[in-house]
């Protein structure tokens, strides 16, 4: 599936909750998985500072295409985290660098790309695309 | 002499608050960031608008009219500012442009006149960013050394380790009256006290309590003493600097420009007296003008009233919320104002604090600009809700029924 076709895909499965809790909840259960990161990379080499939340960050490059692990210390964050990983994961780096995330927006989860949240999640999203962009011209 | 309190007429206070009536996310607000800003009363926010419809103009400028009007205006706060400290003169009150500035002032300007190499600075183990690193950037240029009153696990100072640090190198012991992360209201007189044995003059950080707690700088004896417009219910870009007239007199200018001089030539310029010679540049004229409206707006209330309101309304919080399981309390000292700052077991605070927003309730979430304090509780952060007069305790049961509702859903 191409990164747009994942978006839409995300936009379709949060037409289905109809408040804000229910989207919270199913945000805060993908918060709950598994750890995304194993714990040897949840290094200050890989760390994003939030202001509030730390988001961990690990890239590789995988035949061609670029593959994130990351994870985050507050609940919420690493839900938003993982959807973030869902979408950007596992294409090219040019995919990755061109690609405009516009499903955050239209979830209505706006507020959490703002940089007041201070969440890490906005430098994260910097971060994934200045990966790409540097893989890119490698 | 006995304090006769008057209780607050609740409902009265909270119609002087517009904005307490909008709806944030669909729900009635419940604004518990009174720490970080207050909200504004009818009074203050009439106050701007009159300010600029009818008189705005410079101060201490020109000879015509509004000129005058608005000056004689920013003097009547400056006169209503010494009186609600007990201030001797009135021009030992400089008008800054809050808290952060007032500090960056005497850092600089005291430590010009009196700071050299070896020397020491006295802060505590509590004090929010501002009252630590204007010191450190004075220690770093001077080569003096900065010493840290240690605090227990209650969040309460330890006056013996005090005592010990003070010592003929001490040059300035600065120190936070209420802890903005923790709510410990500290023991000021007494460390005012013990610092003049020494001769040791000390800068109280007033910025959370001067909404809170009736302050006689004359009483305490305190040589400097600072805090903000914005946190008692004036607007923000307003701040007062306190200090005592020989020190102040004895400290060289803090900004160059217009206002702070006497005579200006390219040999030589000689500076205004006090308190112009502090306060460079045209100044925030209108939240100047306007503090003096909330300052007004406190003494209605009677500073005294106010405190009584809201230490009952800090204890009804405090056990409401050790009924919830896994929340701790940070900060339990015995005298504490205002702050109710805690964390849940397995729980990121800024999870906390999202989900609270959703229900219209406004917390602060983090390290509250008080890094070292974290450290020492050895947590990433806090919730913290922060009182004030309006707040009450309808407030209290929508933030624990919000908190418990956020913790279903994040445990």
């Amino acid at each position: 599936m191409t990164i747009n076709e994942i978006q839409d895909e995300l936009i379709e499965d949060f037409a289905f909750y109809g408040d804000w809790m229910e989207k919270y909840e199913y945000i805060i259960q993908l918060g709950k998985e598994v750890p995304l990161i194993d714990e040897q990379y949840k290094t200050d080499r890989f760390i994003i500072k939030g202001c509030q939340s730390k988001v961990w960050l690990f890239p590789e490059v995988v035949d061609g295409k670029v593959f994130f692990k990351a994870d985050s210390d507050a609940v919420i964050t690493k839900g938003l985290v993982s959807l973030m990983v869902k979408v950007l994961s596992g294409h090219t780096a040019k995919e990755i660098a061109e690609a405009d995330l516009y499903f955050i927006d239209q979830i209505g989860l706006k507020e959490h790309l703002s940089p007041t949240r201070a969440n890490g999640l906005l430098s994260m999203v910097k971060q994934m695309k200045m990966y790409a962009i540097a893989l890119q011209n490698r | 002499m006995e304090i006769k309190l008057k209780k607050i007429n609740i409902e009265k206070v909270r119609a002087d608050f517009p904005l307490l009536k909008r709806e944030v996310n669909g729900k009635p607000l419940v604004y518990l960031d009174n720490g970080a800003t207050t909200q504004k009363p009818q009074v203050v926010i009439d106050a701007i608008t009159n300010y600029y419809s009818d008189m705005n103009s410079n101060v201490h400028r020109g000879v015509h009219y509004l000129s005058q009007i608005s000056t004689d205006a920013f003097e009547v706060t400056r006169r209503k500012v010494q009186e609600f400290i007990n201030a001797k003169d009135d021009f030992e009150i400089i008008i800054t442009k809050g808290t952060t500035d007032s500090i960056n002032l005497v850092a600089s300007c005291y430590g010009k006149a009196f700071v050299l190499e070896g020397d020491e600075i006295i802060i505590s183990a509590m004090e929010h960013h501002s009252n630590i690193v204007p010191w450190q950037m004075l220690c770093e240029e001077k080569g003096a050394i900065l010493r840290v009153i240690p605090m227990n696990e209650n969040g309460e100072l330890d006056l013996e380790a005090y005592k010990n640090l003070l010592s003929d190198k001490t040059k300035l012991v600065s120190i936070t009256y209420v802890s903005n992360s923790l709510g410990t209201i500290n023991p000021i007189k007494e460390i005012i006290d013990l610092a003049h044995t020494k001769n040791v003059p000390v800068f109280v950080d007033a910025a959370q309590a001067i909404q809170h707690i009736a302050i006689d700088v004359q009483a305490l004896d305190v040589d400097f003493l600072a805090f903000s417009g914005h946190k008692m219910y004036a607007p923000t870009g307003v701040g007062v600097l306190y200090g005592k007239k020989d020190l102040l007199n004895a400290m060289p200018p803090y900004q160059g420009g217009g206002d702070m001089i006497k005579d200006v030539t390219f040999e030589k310029t000689t500076y205004n007296e006090l308190p112009f010679k502090f306060e460079a540049g045209t100044p925030n004229i209108e939240a100047g003008i306007c503090l003096a409206a909330a300052i007004d707006y406190i003494n209605d209330l009677g500073i005294d009233n106010i405190k009584a309101y809201e230490d009952e309304l800090l204890e009804y919080a405090t056990t409401k919320i050790k009924e919830i399981p896994g929340v701790r309390l940070i900060g339990e000292a015995a005298q504490k104002s205002s702050v109710l700052s805690f964390v849940v077991d397995g729980v990121h605070p800024y999870d906390i604090g999202v989900l609270l927003d959703k229900l219209g309730i406004a917390v602060r979430t983090g390290h509250h600009c008080a890094q070292p304090v974290m450290d020492q509780f050895q947590i990433p952060g806090t919730v913290r809700a922060s009182l004030a007069v309006y707040n009450t305790k309808e407030d209290i049961d929508t933030f624990i029924a919000g908190l418990t509702r956020a913790l279903n859903m994040l445990l």
